[in-house]
Protein backbone atom coordinates (compact mmCIF):
# COMPACT_ATOMS: atom_id res chain seq x y z
CA UNK A 1 0.00 0.00 0.00
CA UNK A 2 1.31 3.12 -0.75
CA UNK A 3 2.35 5.87 1.79
CA UNK A 4 0.29 8.68 2.89
CA UNK A 5 1.55 12.08 3.65
CA UNK A 6 2.20 12.46 7.97
CA UNK A 7 0.50 14.84 9.70
CA UNK A 8 1.84 16.44 13.21
CA UNK A 9 -1.23 17.36 14.67
CA UNK A 10 0.92 19.55 17.12
CA UNK A 11 1.42 21.75 14.65
CA UNK A 12 -1.76 22.12 12.65
CA UNK A 13 -3.71 24.56 12.79
CA UNK A 14 -6.63 23.33 10.62
CA UNK A 15 -6.03 25.74 8.66
CA UNK A 16 -7.63 24.07 5.49
CA UNK A 17 -5.13 24.86 2.74
CA UNK A 18 -3.70 21.50 2.42
CA UNK A 19 -6.85 19.88 1.66
CA UNK A 20 -8.12 22.38 -0.79
CA UNK A 21 -4.99 22.03 -2.67
CA UNK A 22 -4.81 18.14 -2.80
CA UNK A 23 -6.08 17.11 -6.30
CA UNK A 24 -6.68 13.41 -5.15
CA UNK A 25 -9.14 14.07 -2.13
CA UNK A 26 -6.21 12.17 -0.10
CA UNK A 27 -6.94 14.88 2.70
CA UNK A 28 -9.93 15.52 4.66
CA UNK A 29 -11.18 17.31 7.75
CA UNK A 30 -12.97 15.83 10.28
CA UNK A 31 -14.20 17.74 13.35
CA UNK A 32 -11.02 20.23 13.49
CA UNK A 33 -8.18 17.99 12.62
CA UNK A 34 -6.77 16.74 9.38
CA UNK A 35 -6.79 13.47 8.38
CA UNK A 36 -5.14 11.44 5.52
CA UNK A 37 -7.07 8.85 3.65
CA UNK A 38 -6.67 6.15 1.08
CA UNK A 39 -7.85 6.63 -2.01
CA UNK A 40 -8.42 4.76 -5.22
CA UNK A 41 -5.63 7.12 -7.33
CA UNK A 42 -2.93 8.30 -5.11
CA UNK A 43 -0.74 10.89 -5.93
CA UNK A 44 2.86 12.18 -4.15
CA UNK A 45 3.06 15.17 -5.68
CA UNK A 46 3.89 16.96 -2.21
CA UNK A 47 1.67 19.68 -2.66
CA UNK A 48 0.26 19.70 0.17
CA UNK A 49 3.59 20.13 1.94
CA UNK A 50 4.92 22.43 -0.26
CA UNK A 51 1.22 25.09 1.17
CA UNK A 52 1.06 24.13 4.45
CA UNK A 53 2.05 27.02 6.23
CA UNK A 54 3.05 25.30 9.60
CA UNK A 55 5.01 22.50 8.09
CA UNK A 56 2.55 20.33 9.98
CA UNK A 57 1.66 17.50 6.99
CA UNK A 58 4.93 16.33 5.15
CA UNK A 59 5.60 13.92 2.67
CA UNK A 60 8.53 12.21 3.35
CA UNK A 61 10.71 9.85 0.93
CA UNK A 62 11.92 6.29 1.15
CA UNK A 63 15.12 6.39 -0.71
CA UNK A 64 16.31 2.85 -1.82
CA UNK A 65 18.80 1.13 -3.89
CA UNK A 66 17.46 -0.95 -7.15
CA UNK A 67 19.12 -4.90 -6.50
CA UNK A 68 19.91 -4.87 -10.18
CA UNK A 69 21.25 -0.96 -9.94
CA UNK A 70 24.82 -1.16 -10.79
CA UNK B 1 -9.88 42.88 6.11
CA UNK B 2 -7.62 46.17 4.92
CA UNK B 3 -5.98 46.05 8.07
CA UNK B 4 -4.21 42.57 7.63
CA UNK B 5 -2.93 43.57 4.01
CA UNK B 6 0.72 44.62 4.59
CA UNK B 7 0.33 47.75 2.34
CA UNK B 8 -2.10 49.73 4.86
CA UNK B 9 -0.69 49.14 7.77
CA UNK B 10 -0.81 51.94 10.14
CA UNK B 11 -3.46 53.35 8.26
CA UNK B 12 -6.30 54.71 10.48
CA UNK B 13 -10.05 53.43 10.62
CA UNK B 14 -11.17 56.30 8.50
CA UNK B 15 -8.24 56.41 6.13
CA UNK B 16 -8.99 52.33 5.72
CA UNK B 17 -12.99 52.70 4.63
CA UNK B 18 -11.62 55.15 2.09
CA UNK B 19 -8.96 52.79 0.63
CA UNK B 20 -11.67 49.96 0.71
CA UNK B 21 -13.99 51.94 -1.80
CA UNK B 22 -11.22 50.76 -4.55
CA UNK B 23 -11.07 47.62 -3.35
CA UNK B 24 -12.85 44.50 -5.75
CA UNK B 25 -12.90 40.79 -4.85
CA UNK B 26 -12.46 38.05 -7.13
CA UNK B 27 -13.11 34.04 -6.98
CA UNK B 28 -11.64 31.64 -8.97
CA UNK B 29 -11.31 27.90 -9.23
CA UNK B 30 -8.22 25.31 -9.02
CA UNK B 31 -6.41 25.89 -12.38
CA UNK B 32 -8.00 29.18 -13.14
CA UNK B 33 -4.89 31.65 -14.29
CA UNK B 34 -5.69 35.08 -12.60
CA UNK B 35 -2.66 37.22 -14.50
CA UNK B 36 -0.76 35.93 -17.30
CA UNK B 37 3.19 36.81 -17.79
CA UNK B 38 3.63 39.47 -20.06
CA UNK B 39 0.52 41.09 -20.35
CA UNK B 40 -0.29 44.70 -19.34
CA UNK B 41 -0.32 44.82 -15.25
CA UNK B 42 -3.24 46.31 -13.98
CA UNK B 43 -4.33 45.49 -10.51
CA UNK B 44 -2.37 43.88 -7.28
CA UNK B 45 -3.92 41.35 -5.56
CA UNK B 46 -4.61 40.14 -1.61
CA UNK B 47 -5.06 36.40 -1.32
CA UNK B 48 -8.00 36.21 1.20
CA UNK B 49 -8.73 32.32 1.12
CA UNK B 50 -6.90 29.28 -0.83
CA UNK B 51 -3.42 29.66 -2.51
CA UNK B 52 -1.88 30.96 -5.48
CA UNK B 53 1.34 29.86 -7.28
CA UNK B 54 3.19 32.20 -8.96
CA UNK B 55 5.55 30.97 -12.06
CA UNK B 56 7.39 31.31 -15.28
CA UNK B 57 7.30 29.00 -17.94
CA UNK B 58 10.70 28.22 -20.00
CA UNK B 59 10.66 27.85 -24.09
CA UNK B 60 9.96 24.16 -23.85
CA UNK B 61 7.13 23.82 -21.19
CA UNK B 62 8.90 23.52 -17.93
CA UNK B 63 7.18 25.59 -15.34
CA UNK B 64 9.48 27.11 -12.16
CA UNK B 65 7.57 28.22 -9.72
CA UNK B 66 8.73 31.68 -8.19
CA UNK B 67 6.77 31.67 -5.12
CA UNK B 68 3.20 30.37 -3.14
CA UNK B 69 1.22 32.54 -1.81
CA UNK B 70 -0.70 31.70 1.18
CA UNK B 71 -3.59 33.81 2.81
CA UNK B 72 -2.44 37.36 4.21
CA UNK B 73 0.06 37.53 1.39
CA UNK B 74 -0.30 39.84 -2.14
CA UNK B 75 1.08 39.18 -5.77
CA UNK B 76 1.43 41.12 -8.92
CA UNK B 77 3.22 44.04 -6.54
CA UNK B 78 6.61 44.45 -8.17
CA UNK B 79 5.54 45.93 -11.28
CA UNK B 80 3.63 48.60 -9.25
CA UNK B 81 4.18 51.28 -11.72
CA UNK B 82 2.23 49.47 -14.36
CA UNK B 83 4.58 47.66 -16.81
CA UNK B 84 3.54 43.91 -17.41
CA UNK B 85 3.46 41.09 -15.45
CA UNK B 86 6.28 39.21 -14.44
CA UNK B 87 4.86 35.45 -14.00
CA UNK B 88 2.18 33.64 -14.10
CA UNK B 89 -0.06 33.63 -11.41
CA UNK B 90 -2.83 30.25 -11.13
CA UNK B 91 -5.14 29.51 -8.30
CA UNK B 92 -3.97 26.35 -6.78
CA UNK B 93 -7.57 25.72 -5.27
CA UNK B 94 -10.18 27.63 -5.08
CA UNK B 95 -9.18 31.38 -3.77
CA UNK B 96 -11.08 34.95 -3.09
CA UNK B 97 -8.27 37.50 -3.58
CA UNK B 98 -9.21 41.25 -3.27
CA UNK B 99 -7.39 43.20 -5.64
CA UNK B 100 -7.06 46.83 -6.39
CA UNK B 101 -6.25 48.39 -9.65
CA UNK B 102 -2.61 50.50 -10.07
CA UNK B 103 -4.07 53.27 -11.27
CA UNK B 104 -6.40 53.51 -7.53
CA UNK B 105 -3.17 52.69 -5.80
CA UNK B 106 -0.75 55.32 -7.25
CA UNK B 107 -3.69 57.92 -5.84
CA UNK B 108 -3.74 56.02 -2.76
CA UNK B 109 0.22 56.52 -2.23
CA UNK B 110 -0.26 60.52 -3.28
CA UNK B 111 -3.19 60.80 -0.61
CA UNK B 112 -1.32 58.00 2.40
CA UNK B 113 2.37 58.55 2.16
CA UNK B 114 2.58 55.37 4.69
CA UNK B 115 1.24 53.28 2.06
CA UNK B 116 4.47 53.97 0.20
CA UNK B 117 6.59 53.56 2.85
CA UNK B 118 4.72 50.27 3.01
CA UNK B 119 4.98 49.25 -0.23
CA UNK B 120 9.07 49.92 0.13
CA UNK B 121 8.81 47.03 2.33
CA UNK B 122 7.38 44.82 0.52
CA UNK B 123 9.03 45.43 -2.64
CA UNK B 124 12.40 45.41 -0.87
CA UNK B 125 11.49 42.18 0.55
CA UNK B 126 10.54 40.51 -2.87
CA UNK B 127 14.02 41.31 -4.23
CA UNK B 128 16.06 39.39 -1.40
CA UNK B 129 13.59 36.61 -2.35
CA UNK B 130 14.39 36.70 -5.40
CA UNK B 131 17.95 37.37 -4.96
CA UNK B 132 18.15 34.51 -3.08
CA UNK B 133 16.57 32.37 -5.86
CA UNK B 134 19.26 33.57 -8.38
CA UNK B 135 21.76 32.74 -5.87
CA UNK B 136 20.54 29.20 -5.83
CA UNK B 137 20.52 28.90 -9.82
CA UNK B 138 23.76 30.39 -10.28
CA UNK B 139 26.41 29.14 -7.78
CA UNK B 140 25.06 26.04 -6.15
CA UNK B 141 25.85 22.89 -7.92
CA UNK B 142 21.97 21.91 -6.14
CA UNK B 143 22.06 19.09 -8.69
CA UNK B 144 25.06 17.28 -7.45
CA UNK B 145 24.31 18.09 -3.47
CA UNK B 146 20.72 16.19 -4.00
CA UNK B 147 22.71 13.22 -5.58
CA UNK B 148 25.25 13.13 -2.53
CA UNK B 149 21.98 13.11 -0.18
CA UNK B 150 20.46 10.56 -1.59
CA UNK B 151 23.48 8.02 -2.01
CA UNK B 152 24.27 9.26 1.69
CA UNK B 153 20.73 8.52 2.50
CA UNK B 154 19.86 4.93 0.68
CA UNK B 155 19.34 2.00 2.30
CA UNK B 156 16.93 -0.69 2.05
CA UNK B 157 14.61 -0.20 5.31
CA UNK B 158 17.62 1.28 7.74
CA UNK B 159 17.44 5.02 6.49
CA UNK B 160 14.72 7.40 7.48
CA UNK B 161 12.88 8.85 5.30
CA UNK B 162 13.55 12.37 4.05
CA UNK B 163 10.95 15.20 3.04
CA UNK B 164 12.10 17.73 -0.06
CA UNK B 165 12.31 20.44 2.32
CA UNK B 166 14.41 18.57 4.88
CA UNK B 167 16.86 17.87 2.14
CA UNK B 168 16.34 21.41 1.01
CA UNK B 169 17.44 22.73 4.66
CA UNK B 170 20.42 20.08 4.05
CA UNK B 171 21.42 21.36 1.36
CA UNK B 172 20.89 24.99 1.82
CA UNK B 173 18.43 25.63 -0.75
CA UNK B 174 15.18 26.22 -1.68
CA UNK B 175 12.54 23.34 -1.37
CA UNK B 176 11.69 23.89 -5.33
CA UNK B 177 15.17 23.37 -6.18
CA UNK B 178 15.36 19.78 -4.60
CA UNK B 179 12.13 18.97 -6.91
CA UNK B 180 13.74 20.34 -9.80
CA UNK B 181 17.16 18.25 -9.45
CA UNK B 182 14.86 15.32 -8.79
CA UNK B 183 12.94 15.18 -12.62
CA UNK B 184 16.44 16.24 -13.96
CA UNK B 185 18.33 13.10 -12.17
CA UNK B 186 15.54 11.13 -13.10
CA UNK B 187 15.42 12.43 -16.71
CA UNK B 188 19.64 11.23 -16.73
CA UNK B 189 18.16 7.66 -15.52
CA UNK B 190 19.75 8.17 -12.26
CA UNK B 191 16.75 7.29 -10.19
CA UNK B 192 13.68 6.74 -10.47
CA UNK B 193 10.62 8.30 -8.45
CA UNK B 194 7.40 5.65 -8.23
CA UNK B 195 5.25 7.75 -5.38
CA UNK B 196 6.99 7.95 -2.27
CA UNK B 197 10.58 6.22 -3.13
CA UNK B 198 12.93 7.18 -4.42
CA UNK B 199 14.71 4.41 -6.37
CA UNK B 200 18.41 4.55 -7.33
CA UNK B 201 17.96 3.14 -10.47
CA UNK B 202 21.76 3.87 -11.68
CA UNK B 203 24.40 4.08 -8.96
CA UNK B 204 27.34 4.55 -11.20
CA UNK B 205 25.39 8.20 -13.05
CA UNK B 206 24.24 9.16 -9.37
CA UNK B 207 28.10 8.77 -8.05
CA UNK B 208 29.21 10.71 -11.37
CA UNK B 209 26.43 13.50 -10.64
CA UNK B 210 27.62 13.84 -7.15
CA UNK B 211 31.20 14.38 -8.02
CA UNK B 212 31.80 11.13 -6.28
CA UNK B 213 33.61 9.16 -8.55
CA UNK B 214 36.92 8.11 -9.09
S1 LIG C 1 0.89 14.42 -1.90
FE1 LIG C 1 -0.53 15.40 -3.37
S2 LIG C 1 -2.08 13.80 -3.73
FE2 LIG C 1 -0.98 13.21 -1.86
S3 LIG C 1 -2.18 14.08 -0.18
FE3 LIG C 1 -0.59 15.59 -0.68
S4 LIG C 1 -1.59 16.97 -2.15
FE4 LIG C 1 -2.84 15.11 -2.06
S1 LIG D 1 -2.14 23.09 5.53
FE1 LIG D 1 -0.99 22.41 7.32
S2 LIG D 1 -1.84 23.60 9.03
FE2 LIG D 1 -3.30 23.78 7.31
S3 LIG D 1 -4.76 22.11 7.65
FE3 LIG D 1 -3.18 21.28 6.32
S4 LIG D 1 -1.70 20.32 7.71
FE4 LIG D 1 -2.98 21.66 8.95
Amino acid sequence: MPGLPVIDQSKCNCCGLCVNICTRGALKIEGNTVKAVPVEDPDWCTMCELVCPTGAITCPFEIIIDEDGN
Amino acid sequence: MLRYVSYFKGLSEADLAAVNNHVFEKKAARGEIIVFEGEPSDAIYYVNEGVVKAYKTSADGKEQILRIIRPGDTFNDVPFLGGVNLATAEAMSPVVLYGIKKKDLETMVHDYPQIAKNIIRVLSHRVEEMVNLIEDFSFRHVHGRVAKILLENAGNGGKPRLTQQEMAAMIGTAREMVGRSFKNLEAEGAIRLEHNRIIIANRAVLLKIAGLDE
